[in-house]
């Protein structure tokens, strides 16, 4: 598609021509802390990918060894065990993949309905725009825990509704945000252009205004599966997640919870998973913003 | 001005219509209704149908919408499945705790992020701002719930300083306050920061420091006064989320207020609890952030003069591009 190409002014110095990207990857690998955030989230990927080659789910992960039970972290057990007798690190390490696909598809889901309805909204104008900006707005005058905790009462416990119940909450705040992005992008003359030699609209939108209104929302994307992540250990905390056996690092907190004054780690590594997971997708953002950020290109 | 403060609540009012009907409809989808509670072991399918009847349960959904929003209005939300009390006695047996607790942490946070903000600001670039902002991070990356069992464990298990959990006396109040006060500390710290540096660069700070105006005046005088707008923007949009870490905190800290009622009565499925009490906060909560709109138009003169001079139609218009 031509209008991805870079245009390189006339005037421009001599210089390595990198692609759009390319100069955002050249400058986000100058941020240090965003590195570190995005080593982070590889390595969690990868854990989460792998994780059920090496641990088997129905002895390390969910098996119930009464010897072993509450031992402190040791050599053995570097996190310690919980009431079960099970390995705490084996739990987390297993519990990577559901908090990781939970923030991700709940982020996809709002992806889809968000950019899509604040595309069009900002595309068409109007009273088609006025209908879905304030839906929006009910939408977002609901807390958003109130609002998972509804959807999830509503639709009943299970990793799919939960993947649901947050992806709603996340909504009203991509289609604001892809709105006002197609509203900068739509007076472009290239949009004009495409209009006049008749093209449809969800073409023009879809391969022309779009593609120039990514920085927002990839930005955007990034934190929100941080906060989908902290939302989905949540309400496992409060009992509406992920159920019991399952190591969701939520729900191993709110069953440490008990244990917590004479057995403290229970509730302290998953935790600790949870904060160094979130952290290091913000820090992600937070890097992708600066390097998506035109004002700050030398 | 009062014209237009007016005309904004009566705005509101469709917007309170479509939040409740939305809570509403939304839990009107989960199976099962209030006469697999009510009837007897032994009713039969008649019986059953019959109730649903005399309930009015076989009434379209938006009829049955309008009866419970009619009835709310005059401060009737059924009875709790589990007590037999009526849902608003209990709703406003514990708004007030709530209300206490969101108080006291909007105090707490806007207490620490303001002075943490401005301070980052000024020395911009520096490895005391890039602490306060890796600190400020770290705090928007932590659950809320973990801060508060962390919190309570060093506090009250270990040192014995505070209580654990309840609600009596001023004590009781500190860690779940600091518990929701950080979570919203984090993102207010950085806005406050932001909107600091872009007034900082503006040449009338210059011109006041160049004649001669003291540091101290220069920044709250000066800077912070301008800088304050996209602040009570960000604490608006955190309201939510104090609603929200309420639930959590109520929860962990055993604070009898609205947010515990409704994980409590989630939990036991108590459905005319949960509709009622969800509805309340969500409508309370549209109440609230149509007043920080409002002192927003009052302490930006500039928005204020807009409405104040302009008549009727227009204003409006603008406002609600503002807004949107």
């Amino acid at each position: 598609m031509t209008t991805s190409k870079k245009q390189a002014p006339d005037t421009a110095p001599v210089k390595k021509q990198r692609s759009q990207w390319a100069e955002v990857w050249h400058r986000l690998r100058k941020n240090k802390g965003a590195m570190v955030g995005l080593t982070i989230v590889v390595i969690l990927i990868f854990i989460a990918l792998f994780s059920g080659v090496f641990l088997d789910y129905e002895t390390d992960v969910i098996g119930v060894n009464t010897a072993e039970r509450l031992q402190p972290p040791s050599a053995q057990h570097i996190m310690g065990t919980d009431e079960y007798g099970r390995d705490i690190f084996c739990r987390i390490l297993y519990g990577t993949k559901y908090s990781l696909s939970v923030g991700v598809v709940a982020v996809i889901i709002a992806l889809l309905i968000g950019v899509t309805l604040g595309a069009v909204a900002g595309y068409a104008g109007g009273p088609t725009e006025e209908v879905i900006m304030r839906v929006t707005d009910i939408f977002s005058s609901v807390p958003n825990m109130l609002m998972a905790l509804v959807v999830v009462a509503a639709l009943g416990q299970s990793m799919f509704n939960l993947m649901l119940a947050i992806g709603i909450t996340s909504v009203p705040q991509f289609v604001r945000i892809t709105r006002a992005a197609v509203l900068t992008v739509k007076t472009q003359e290239y949009v004009e252009a495409a209009r006049a030699i008749g093209l449809r609209s969800y073409r023009i939108i879809f391969s022309h205004i779009l593609p120039n209104c990514l920085s927002p929302i990839i930005v955007q994307t990034t934190l929100r599966v941080a906060s989908a992540i902290i939302s989905a250990s949540s309400l496992s905390f409060l009992g509406l997640g992920i159920p019991a056996p399952n190591p969701e690092w939520g729900a191993m907190l709110s069953a440490g919870r008990r244990f917590i004054r004479d057995y403290s780690y229970m509730t302290l590594f998953p935790g600790l998973a949870i904060m160094i997971t979130v952290l290091s997708l913000n820090l992600v953002g937070d890097g992708l913003r600066d390097a998506l950020d035109p004002r700050l290109k030398d | 001005m009062y014209r237009y403060v007016l005309k904004r609540f009566v705005l509101l009012i469709p917007v309170l219509l479509g939040v409740s009907f939305l809570v509403y409809f939304i839990l009107d989808l989960a199976p099962g209704d209030a006469v697999d509670v009510l009837a007897p072991d032994d009713a039969t399918q008649e019986d059953r149908e019959r109730m649903r009847e005399e309930l009015g349960l076989n009434r379209p959904l938006i009829v049955r919408y309008l009866d419970y929003m009619s009835d709310l209005v005059r401060g009737d939300m059924g009875e709790s499945y589990l007590s037999g009390q009526p849902v608003w006695d209990s709703f406003i047996e514990k708004a007030p705790n709530t209300l206490l607790l969101g108080f006291a942490s909007l105090v707490v946070s806007v207490g620490l992020s303001l002075p943490l903000g401005i301070y980052s600001a000024n020395r911009h670039g520096t490895w005391k701002d890039n602490l306060s902002m890796v600190l400020a991070l770290l705090g928007l990356s932590m659950p809320n719930f973990w801060l508060g069992l962390l919190l309570m464990l060093l506090f009250s298990l270990r040192l014995g300083l505070l209580p654990s959990g309840g609600a009596d006396g001023f004590a009781s109040l500190i860690l779940p306050a600091i518990t929701i006060g950080t979570g919203m500390m984090a993102t207010l710290t950085r806005t406050t920061r932001s909107s600091m540096l872009d007034v900082i660069r503006q040449d009338y700070l210059r011109t006041a420091r160049a004649k001669g105006v003291s540091e101290r005046v220069v920044i709250r005088k000066h800077a912070l006064k301008n800088a304050l707008i996209p602040i009570i923007t960000i604490i608006g949009t955190q309201l939510g989320g104090i609603l929200g870490g309420a639930v959590l905190t109520e929860s962990v800290f055993s604070w009898p207020g609205v947010g515990r009622l409704i994980v409590d009565s989630l939990n036991s499925r108590d459905t005319p609890m949960v509709t009622g009490a969800i509805i309340m906060t969500t409508m309370f909560f549209s109440v609230v952030l149509l007043l920080v709109d409002l002192v927003y138009a009052f302490v930006d003169p500039r928005i204020k003069a807009q409405y104040a001079t302009k008549k009727g139609g227009k204003s409006d218009d603008n406002k609600q591009k503002a807004s949107a």
